[in-house]
């Protein structure tokens, strides 16, 4: 057998992280309404080979709750990270980009944003839009974009002082035609990455809002509002939909921090010859 | 028509010292002149202040009387010590010469070159054959004067020897005002017309 | 007897091309180098060659991905990765190419180590002031950098000096004084590798030159014969260099350096050869001596 090289590993790796996150978000996905329908004589029961993560206190599957629940955290997780990402690059060429007034004025807003925990200004932010999606989503856009922009913003400065930027513009070429033929194309594997790596804070702060019943409202069966369920029977030892739905976040978050790790390995120079 | 540095002072900032203090030079149309000094001189930032990469602090770059323009295409054009760093490493190198022009057949022949290399990234490329890409893109655009900040320093001797003659070539042949910055007293004698000391 | 010997000594890199494909680039094959007590060998070649990566692979700090093949010999002994772990900084010095070398926490005195009275002695000598010991890498001026590193490599004990381009950004006087020491140092019986791609200074300074094309040594000859002309020298691509000089005619070859990747099979040099035979093509030529040098080609004279 021909054996693989370093590279080849990772990506396959890679692929392999990506599809299991894909397929995990299809299947949630599809799971109709009626499969996760309350049945009160199927309540209250432990993990068996019919429901895997057992039923909660209204006799709803718990396997399928937590799957469908993913679903929901993973478009908001990827939607705002999204977000978060493309402020980012904006706000980071700018800074990098405009006079030394407007990256004092960016630097200046980033500091306060850092300067709060995130959860607390999520929370703030979800609260003032009336909760629900739209507030979740824009408070967690709104909080997750500082760290990249930062980044961004110092890779762009680090670009522009290039022999071949300064050649650039003594051919006559200008300021935006030098952006998007010189800067942006470089900045494109920090983008992904950024977003990637994003997307895990962007889940747990879903999730923790959501639990603490400032996010997405109680019908959604998100991750955060199961676990928030799962408190009020704990001390009647009900077990299971804390811990298992709990493991499961984990899970997903664990994974995509690999995925992102992984990427970053194949796009950064500095490794990829490893 | 010339190219000049009429009393020129330049440091970086107020709490530096001077790197050039009171230089004054002049480069005519078809003339060859050798920048030559030691290093710490100053001789790459009166380059870059000629060719309008940085701007003198005092003093003033006038071509044909004039300012040398800030915006567009620059008349005088400067080639580095290090042609990897000039070069988008993103690019492929057709892509690189189109920056300044169209590509012109018998330039390429000029230069030695070779049609495959234009598909090629510049880092599968050596610095030599980099430099005749930078010198190239430079004459393009079409320069007047060319600055050379050590072009060849990096290089072997047998490149050097042959970009030296290319562009000695091109310079007769289109009338270049040429300043060829270099340590290298043998080189500089064998290049150019005139020789001033830093 | 030699210090240093290297036989048939080749090093490759394992690398990514596009894609997943894996390829090994060659940058040194085949090279030979001896270095006696008491003698400067320089060893010129441009840019690219692979000089700096035979510093590396002698002092055994060639990075993760890098291959090498071949025989390295210390006083008559294999140098192992042991061995050059406990020869580095102690009996091989090197002068390190950057500044980038340099601790950039660290004050450059305790930095360049020895005894203080030795290391003031040579400051004073590269006319570095007595504060120099007090600043930090970064302060220091370019020419200052370079010569508080040869500094750091002159004040051990080495037998063994690896010099890898250390007068780039010294005035002349400078240059001048590190290469004085130099060949102080090798008078008092060390040896000193003088890695240069300014082919006059290794003329002047050397014993023995040792002229690098494509990751191999084509030659190495006494350095009179490089100031005597190309009649003395025996390797057509030393011969070519020495035509193409400023002073002595600038008159280049044709042709390219071959990369890395796409080696000619033959004598590296064939295709750009005057006197290429079929031979050339098709096999590497032996190292032969030829008038009291070594040279590696089928017709060397």
């Amino acid at each position: 057998m021909k054996t693989w090289n370093r590279r080849t590993k990772v990506l396959l790796l890679t692929a392999v992280m990506a599809a299991l996150l894909i397929a995990l978000y299809a299947l949630g996905a599809l799971i109709p309404d009626d499969a996760v329908a309350s049945s009160i004589q199927n309540a209250k029961q432990p993990p068996s080979w019919e429901h895997p993560f057992g039923t909660d206190a209204l006799g709803r599957d718990l396997f399928l709750r937590t799957l469908k629940g993913m679903a929901v955290s993973m478009t908001i997780g990827l939607a705002a990270s999204a977000i978060s990402a493309v402020v980012a690059v904006l706000v980071g060429v700018c800074a990098a980009t405009g006079s030394r007034r407007v990256d004092a004025c960016v630097g200046w807003v980033i500091d306060q944003v850092m300067s709060v925990p995130h959860t607390v200004l999520v929370i703030l932010i979800s609260f003032a839009l009336g909760r629900g999606l739209r507030g979740l989503l824009v408070g967690i856009a709104a909080t997750h974009w500082c760290s990249l922009a930062r980044l961004i913003r110092g890779e762009v400065m680090q670009l522009r002082s290039q022999q071949y930027v300064a050649v650039s513009r003594k051919l006559g070429r200008s300021s935006g035609w030098i952006l998007v033929h010189h800067l942006l194309p470089h900045l494109v594997p920090q983008f992904f990455v950024g977003l990637i790596l994003m997307f895990p804070h962007a889940i747990l702060h879903e999730a923790s809002v959501s639990f603490l019943g400032f996010g997405l409202p109680p019908e959604q069966p998100a991750i955060g509002i199961i676990l928030s369920e799962s408190m009020r029977y704990l001390s009647a030892g009900m077990w299971w939909p804390a811990v298992l739905p709990g493991l499961a976040l984990v899970l997903i978050v664990l994974l995509v921090d690999k995925l992102g790790d992984h990427l970053r390995m194949i796009l950064d120079p500095y490794s990829a010859q490893e | 028509m010339a190219l000049e540095a009429q009393d020129v002072y330049f440091r970086y900032n107020k709490k530096q010292p001077w790197v050039l203090e009171g230089r004054s030079l002049k480069l005519e149309r078809g003339e060859r002149l050798a920048l030559f000094a030691p290093s710490g001189r100053g001789k790459s930032t009166l380059a870059m202040l000629l060719a309008g990469y940085l701007a003198p602090t005092q003093g003033q770059i006038l071509l044909d009387g004039e300012p040398l323009p800030s915006k567009g295409v620059c008349p005088v054009q400067l080639i580095y010590q290090h042609p990897e760093k000039a070069i988008n490493p993103r690019w492929r190198l057709g892509r690189v010469l189109e920056e300044s022009g169209s590509l012109q057949e018998d330039m390429l022949e000029a230069f030695g070159i070779e049609r495959p290399w234009l598909q090629r990234f510049p880092r599968e490329l050596s610095g030599g054959e980099l430099q005749r890409f930078c010198v190239a893109r430079a004459l393009l655009s079409g320069a007047q004067y060319l600055i050379c900040d050590e072009i060849s320093t990096m290089l072997d001797v047998i490149t050097q020897a042959q970009i030296w003659n290319v562009v000695l070539a091109e310079a007769e042949k289109r009338k270049l005002g040429l300043l060829a910055v270099t340590h290298n007293r043998h080189l500089a004698q064998r290049i150019c017309t005139r020789m001033v000391e830093l | 007897m030699n210090l240093l010997e290297i036989q048939d000594l080749s090093v490759s890199f394992r690398m990514y091309g596009r894609g997943l494909e894996q390829t090994d680039l060659q940058v040194i094959s085949g090279l030979h180098l001896a270095v006696r007590p008491g003698e400067i060998v320089a060893i010129a070649g441009s840019s690219g060659s692979g000089k700096s990566l035979l510093a590396s692979a002698i002092l055994g700090i060639l990075p993760g991905n890098a291959a090498v093949y071949g025989q390295m010999l210390y006083k008559g002994e294999e140098l192992t990765p042991q061995r050059q772990q406990r020869l580095r900084g102690s009996e091989i010095a090197l002068v390190p190419q950057s500044v980038a070398y340099l601790d950039p926490l660290m004050k450059v005195g305790p930095q360049t180590g020895g005894p203080a009275e030795k290391r003031r002695s040579l400051f004073k000598r590269f006319g570095l002031p007595t504060q120099t010991e007090q600043l930090y890498p970064f302060q220091l001026s370019g020419g200052m950098a370079r010569r508080v590193l040869v500094s750091t490599a002159l004040i051990t004990d080495a037998k063994l000096i690896i010099a890898d381009e250390p007068t780039p950004g010294m005035s002349l006087d400078q240059a001048l004084e590190a290469l004085r020491l130099f060949r102080e140092m090798a008078d008092e019986g060390k040896a000193v590798l003088l890695i240069t791609h300014d082919i006059d200074l290794a003329f002047e300074f050397a014993d023995r030159v040792a002229v690098f094309y494509a990751g191999t040594t084509v030659e190495t000859a006494p350095a009179s014969d490089f100031k005597t002309g190309p009649e003395a020298l025996r390797h057509p691509y030393s011969k070519a260099l020495w035509r193409a000089l400023p002073q002595n005619g600038f008159t280049p070859i044709e042709g390219f350096q071959p990369y890395a990747g796409s080696l000619p099979k033959g004598c590296l040099f064939a295709p750009r050869c005057p006197y290429k035979t079929e031979q050339c093509i098709k096999e590497v030529p032996p190292v032969q001596e030829v008038r009291g040098g070594e040279v590696r080609c089928y017709h060397g004279t």
